[in-house]
């Protein structure tokens, strides 16, 4: 196990590597820079702060500088927030979408496995049709259309919950829903289909032959080997919804990474976008090894092969 | 079954005992005197001296305290920091009398040496501040910023006492109260500042929640990255008992929707904007509520000169006047923007612009023969560049609608990201462009200055040395009417040459909740927070 986790850290170099490469070129290629505003500055001011933040080097060396810098893990000031940090917005920033992301994918997880297993025990009956039914909904409805709906009924109509804001514990409903829903929707037919792939088997058969209560053989028997391709969904899916949606948390104001990444790309935001690739890119990473490690302590199979 | 059954009536439970009608922000607001505003995004920094959005202006006014200051019924400058001032006869030395009472939010006194560092600082060439050049009327402050001289002592601004601080000016400058009230010219704590690092250093953490030190009517409690700037009430700042106001929030909410959906539910008391298509709604349903004031600054559209055939001046008066305006702004904009005819807004600080385009097709098709194109043949395909916006994109619209009616041309829409919109302004990769321009301060040269030869933001390339010269007498004329005059004949030229079209003067639309009391309308909608109160009508 230990010589698979070292494997994998190592594979995390060159996938770094590329990433950080391709942002730092492209994002220089876009039209405008940090310092192009609409009352545009003199040409004294940008020259100084070009020289400030290093912008007036050549750009080999401004690469070679931000990879230097990154190996003490500093990956430099905002230009977008001069007194702030990559590392302090990312800090700042980065709970906030964990935080979401996170009941999301709880919440996810809780309604799209219950509607999954509740419709593969009747297929193709009206306790089969309408969770999947409401599952294509969901995997339809974009964020931006629920999102809006959820506000409309629940926040303007009857008046339970703000429509924006990350203030109160309550606050927190209806951008997890909007958020989970579509994964919710997407595992739980992803349940259905593997529990309908293993409830005819042998094994089933025997445990139910036994006479185990039809809880035990779902949840312990059933389940245990349906989730695998739920599993292998998860981890992209959670690296995914933890570093934040930008629909969801524009709609709902909320002040996570998502929000973050795309106005530094408007910004021009070189530094930003670039830590925040790097952070990301090692969340996914990272998540792709979870799942990886999940998957052989439930599958002794694939432990064997690798 | 029996599960199953049990965990939905415990969420049902769950759901129903959590939900009922709650007291929104706002109810709460109202009786504890806490506003909550939008001030549309997050501000890049709270530091006076280095940021130049609305957005930062907006929280700056809650913390600092210039010399000069509002008063929520007129625009004249009002007492401040300063409770009065000399203006020397020939209107180049102004002398401002501290208050001797006034005080940081850590009890410090505000003095006027504070004011000399803080000017310092605004001056320093490494801090580069992108306002510095605002102002430069004062005594070689330029040459200071250039790094030319290195000696303060030779700019301008002195402290004579602890409560005296005499600025010298290097030419009289009528508008210089009003320059004055500029966020870029509030006082920042000298101790603060050189606690988290020098005088003239960049990106220091001193403007962090827990650090910032400010004399404004309230100090800052928290700041959180996108989620909002807490402010409460100053007890030390000078005039602490008429404040009345206990807190205010400042929220960073970009998307027009989303707030108005939250001024909806109760969490907002002030928006930034209204979206357009609400407007209607609002004039009907809630007329107590939406705010529509002039605001001063001007929509218009900017002709690259450098670029044939718009280096005609025949063709760019034809194109300015072959478009009906009052089509803009009664079925585009909507919110009863006064369209407009020159570039500085009717009665800026007394000043209205006695040139005026018109709106003329007839004597447009003429001029365009003249230049070549009778009835638009051989004209070549233009395009016009706005950023991303539907109101950019109607107007676009409209305008290209009328100009093939009038003209028979052909033009394209070309829509692009912010930045690149701009950049494509600044290095005049463009042919007919959407700009807007709004006053730093109430003085017609705040618009007028923006077309001298080789403006920073001069992105039409247009250059006129009578405009110029113009503009340079005016900035010398200690006499408001003969200064006044030198404006009339720069505009008028500004208005024949046609490197710009006006088309509508700005409107604030912003969405204000009944409670809230002394918010008045302000050109450059600036509200001194320190009147404003929440009471609820009966």
């Amino acid at each position: 196990m230990l010589k698979f986790i070292l494997r994998r850290l190592l594979e995390l170099i060159p996938v770094l590597l590329i990433s950080i490469t391709l942002v730092f070129f492209m994002v220089r290629l876009a039209p405008g820079g940090p310092f192009t505003a609409e009352k545009s500055f003199t040409a004294e001011a940008i020259e100084r702060l070009n020289e400030h933040y290093g912008l007036d080097k050549p750009i080999m060396v401004q690469y070679g500088n931000y990879l230097l810098n990154l190996l003490k893990g500093d990956l430099g000031p905002s230009f977008q927030y001069p007194s702030r940090s990559v590392n302090d917005i990312i800090k700042e920033t980065f709970p906030v979408s964990l935080e979401l992301g996170a009941l999301a994918m709880l919440f996810a997880l809780f309604v799209g496995l219950m509607a999954g297993i509740v419709a593969s025990l009747k297929p193709n009956t009206l306790q089969d049709h309408v969770p999947m039914g409401l599952a294509m909904t969901g995997i339809c409805m974009p964020s931006f259309v629920l999102g809006p709906l959820l506000i409309l009924i629940f926040g303007l109509w009857l008046g339970w919950f703000n429509a924006s804001g990350w203030e109160l514990p309550i606050d927190r409903v209806l951008p997890v829903i909007t958020l989970g829903s579509a994964y919710a929707a997407y595992i739980s037919r992803l349940t259905r289909g593997s529990m309908l792939e293993v409830l005819p088997s042998d094994y089933i058969r025997t445990a139910r032959a036994k006479g185990l209560s039809e809880a035990n053989v779902i949840f312990k028997h059933t389940l245990k080997n349906a989730l695998l391709p739920v599993v292998s969904y998860l981890g992209p899916a959670t690296a995914g919804i933890l570093t934040g949606s930008f629909v969801v948390e524009t709609i709902f104001n909320i002040p996570g990474m998502g929000r973050m990444f795309v106005l530094a790309a408007f910004n021009r935001d070189y530094t930003l976008i670039l830590g925040l690739v790097v952070f990301f890119s090692l969340l996914v990473v990272a998540f792709n090894a979870v799942v990886d490690i999940l998957l052989g302590l439930l599958n002794p199979k694939l432990r064997m092969h690798s | 079954m029996n599960l199953k059954n049990t965990a939905l009536l415990i969420c049902a439970l769950l759901i129903l005992s959590g939900c009922k009608r709650r007291e929104t922000p706002v109810q709460i607001g109202n009786r504890e005197q806490i506003m909550h505003i939008n001030a549309g995004s997050e501000p890049q920094d709270l530091d006076p001296q280095t940021t130049t959005g609305g957005v930062e202006s907006k929280i700056q006014d809650a913390l600092f305290e210039g010399l000069v200051a509002w008063h929520p019924d007129h625009t004249d400058p009002y007492p401040g920091a300063a409770e009065s001032w000399d203006i020397s006869k020939d209107g180049t030395i102004y002398t401002f009398h501290l208050r001797p009472n006034a005080k940081w939010s850590n009890g410090d006194p505000v003095t006027a040496h504070d004011f000399v560092f803080s000017y310092q600082r605004l001056f320093s060439p490494s801090l580069s501040a992108p306002y510095a050049y605002m102002h430069y009327v004062i005594k070689n402050s330029e040459a200071y910023t250039k790094g030319e001289i290195t000696d303060f002592s030779e700019v301008g601004v002195k402290a004579l006492d602890d409560h005296t601080l005499q600025f010298t000016l290097k030419a009289p400058t009528p508008y210089f109260l009003r320059l004055v009230r500029d966020r870029s010219s509030y006082p920042v704590h000298p101790g603060t500042i050189l606690k988290f690092g020098k005088q003239d250093e960049r990106n220091t953490k001193w403007t962090h929640t827990g650090n910032l030190v400010s004399n404004g009517p309230f100090k800052l409690e928290f700041w959180q990255t996108n989620r909002k700037v807490k402010t409460a009430r100053n007890p030390h700042f000078w005039d602490a008992e008429n404040v009345k106001l206990n807190e205010i929030h400042f929220y960073p909410i970009e998307d027009m929707t989303s707030e108005e959906r939250a001024f909806r539910t109760g969490q907002l008391h002030i928006t930034k904007e209204t979206p357009q298509e609400r407007i209607k709604f609002y004039k009907e349903n809630h007329p107590d509520k939406i705010r529509l004031k002039p605001w001063l600054g001007t929509y218009f559209y900017e002709l690259n000169t450098t670029h044939p055939p718009l280096d005609d001046v025949r063709v760019r008066q034809a194109l300015a006047m072959s478009f009906d305006r009052t089509e803009i702004v009664n079925y585009v904009c909507k919110a009863g923007e006064p369209a407009a005819y020159n570039l500085t807004p009717p009665d800026t600080a007394g000043y209205t612009s006695r040139a005026k385009m018109e709106y003329n097709p007839e004597k447009a098709r003429k001029l365009f023969a003249e230049a070549g194109y009778p009835n638009g043949e051989g004209f070549p395909k233009m395009e016009i560049l706005y950023n991303t916006h539907k109101a950019h994109m109607g107007i676009a619209e409209v305008i290209q609608q009328q100009w093939k009616a009038a003209l028979n041309i052909d033009v394209e829409l070309l829509n692009m990201e912010w930045k690149t919109y701009l950049a494509m302004k600044h290095e005049h990769k463009y042919q007919i462009a959407r700009a807007s321009w709004i006053g730093d301060y109430i003085d017609p040269s705040t618009f007028l200055e923006m077309y001298i030869t080789d403006g920073g933001n001069n992105n039409a390339a247009w250059s006129n040395k009578k405009y110029d010269d113009l503009l340079k007498k005016a900035g010398a004329e200690m006499d408001q009417e003969k200064r006044y005059e030198f404006f009339q004949q720069a505009e008028e030229i500004l208005m024949t040459e046609a490197p710009i079209i006006p088309i509508y003067n700005y409107r604030n639309k912003a969405l204000v909740h009944p409670a809230v009391k002394n918010w008045k309308p302000n050109p450059l909608d600036r509200h001194p927070y320190k009147y404003v109160y929440l009471e609820v009508d009966e």
